[in-house]
């Protein structure tokens, strides 16, 4: 019987694949791996691509990854797949985007921080629900 | 009998609204299912994440970087992880208090603090309180996706990398069960090494392209997986709160109708006897 090594495809939001295999092919940035059990342990990034799986008894599945990284222990392989297309520029805008947010809803930006008012407004909903609750055990007992 | 059509309008219009807050506890009960599985499916990437980085701090890189080296703290920056939207009782509060304490704790240490928020009810909280907030995203919905998140933590990372900020923490609710969620502040960067694995020999990666390459892509990711965690977790918190707090609503309407019954069955037989004794006297009277 061949030797097998544990795989995982992990997504951020999601477990993809997780099981026994004989070899795995995935496309790295620096070229095309075809991945074997004891292999030495390496770090890569990968490309949008697909990664075949060939599972013990030579059946092969494919997924399709849209980018992501790769690592590789003797005895384990871990894909953590991308759900997102990711490009520097492409991150440089969304994080663009999120500083207009924030700029749009701050009229006055160098406001310092009102601690004691933040502290009372606190108190104050938090003394509410307390009231409620007790209102609420008293409406029980009674 | 006027008295008695008041307190019926009022028993009807507590109905309508107990039947909104029902229809609310269910919405939110079959929700919170749907993100404890979401919670619970984003963990294996988190918990491999946490083994590669791991690795990483006990295998004598070459190359050290900067996420993971420690540094005096002149400027803090905080992730706070809220709700859009309320009516979840004092989900918010509670997180909120938790921020403003360690807001306030390194305030007195002379340390600026710059906010980056994620949802609605901590955008408003701490923009109207004045706080220096420098990203935002809101409106992630029912199913928050990391695409949505890249934009925001990369402003923090960014910030980090420049040397704007020496510390980055975030704040999020962290899900315990139904009944109880518990506001949580935690560090992001550095990254603190997992002291637990011993140093069993020296080895490395094979890293491609470049160490430094690789090795920001994958902090950058392991970073943006944690807050995806939070955003998750706190989703699940988000709609446990609200169910908690629409049944208590729900069971507040049951009893105030039981008492309104009360009283209009009180009125509406004292209306009968009074009408009885007026027929009789009047009667008695010819």
């Amino acid at each position: 019987m061949a030797m097998t090594m544990h795989v995982d495809i992990v997504s951020a939001e999601e477990e993809i694949f997780s099981g026994p295999a004989e070899m795995v092919f995935a496309s790295g940035v620096m070229g095309e791996l075809g991945i074997l059990p004891r292999h030495a342990p390496l770090l890569t990034q990968l490309k949008p691509g697909e990664v075949r799986i060939r599972k013990e008894g030579g059946e092969e599945e494919i997924y399709w990854i849209s980018g992501g990284m790769l690592e590789i222990q003797p005895h384990v392989v871990t894909v953590l797949a991308d759900t997102a297309v990711r490009a520097r520029d492409l991150d440089e805008k969304a994080a663009i985007e999120a500083k207009e947010r924030a700029e749009r809803a701050l009229a006055d930006k160098t406001s310092e921080f009102e601690y004691a008012k933040a502290q009372a407004e606190l108190a104050e909903a938090v003394a509410q629900l307390q009231a409620i609750k007790k209102l609420r055990e008293r409406a029980r007992r009674s | 009998m006027a008295v008695g059509k008041e307190i019926r309008g009022k028993i009807n219009s507590i109905k309508n609204t107990q039947k909104i807050t029902r229809a609310m506890e269910m919405v939110a009960a079959s929700k919170m299912r749907k993100a404890q599985d979401r919670m619970r499916a984003s963990r294996p990437y988190a918990d491999k994440m946490r083994n590669v980085v791991g690795h990483l701090a006990n295998a004598h890189p070459e190359y050290r970087h900067g996420y993971m080296q420690e540094r005096e703290v002149k400027r803090l920056g905080i992730i706070v992880i809220s709700s859009d939207r309320g009516l979840c009782g004092g989900l918010n509060t509670n997180l909120f208090k938790a921020v403003v304490a360690t807001m306030k704790e390194w305030h007195d240490k002379r340390v600026e603090i710059d906010l980056c928020t994620i949802g609605n009810k901590a955008g408003t909280f701490f923009s109207r309180l004045g706080g220096n907030i420098v990203a935002q995203a809101a409106h992630l919905g029912d199913r928050p996706q990391i695409a949505d998140l890249i934009g925001t933590v990369k402003v923090m990372l960014d910030a980090y990398e420049e040397g704007r900020i020496d510390r980055l923490l975030v704040a999020y609710n962290e899900f315990v069960n139904t009944m109880t969620q518990r506001p949580r502040v935690e560090q992001l960067l550095p990254i603190k090494a997992t002291e637990e694995e011993e140093l069993k020999h020296h080895w490395d990666y094979i890293y491609e392209p470049e160490a430094k390459d690789v090795l920001d892509a994958l902090l950058m990711r392991y970073i943006e997986s944690l807050v995806y965690q939070g955003v998750v977790e706190n989703l699940a918190c988000e709609q446990a709160a609200r169910m908690v707090a629409m049944k208590a609503a729900s069971d507040n309407a049951g009893t105030l109708i039981e008492e309104l019954q009360l009283i209009y069955n009180k009125a509406r037989q004292a209306a009968i006897t009074q009408e009885i004794s007026e027929i009789v006297s009047g009667a008695a009277a010819v």
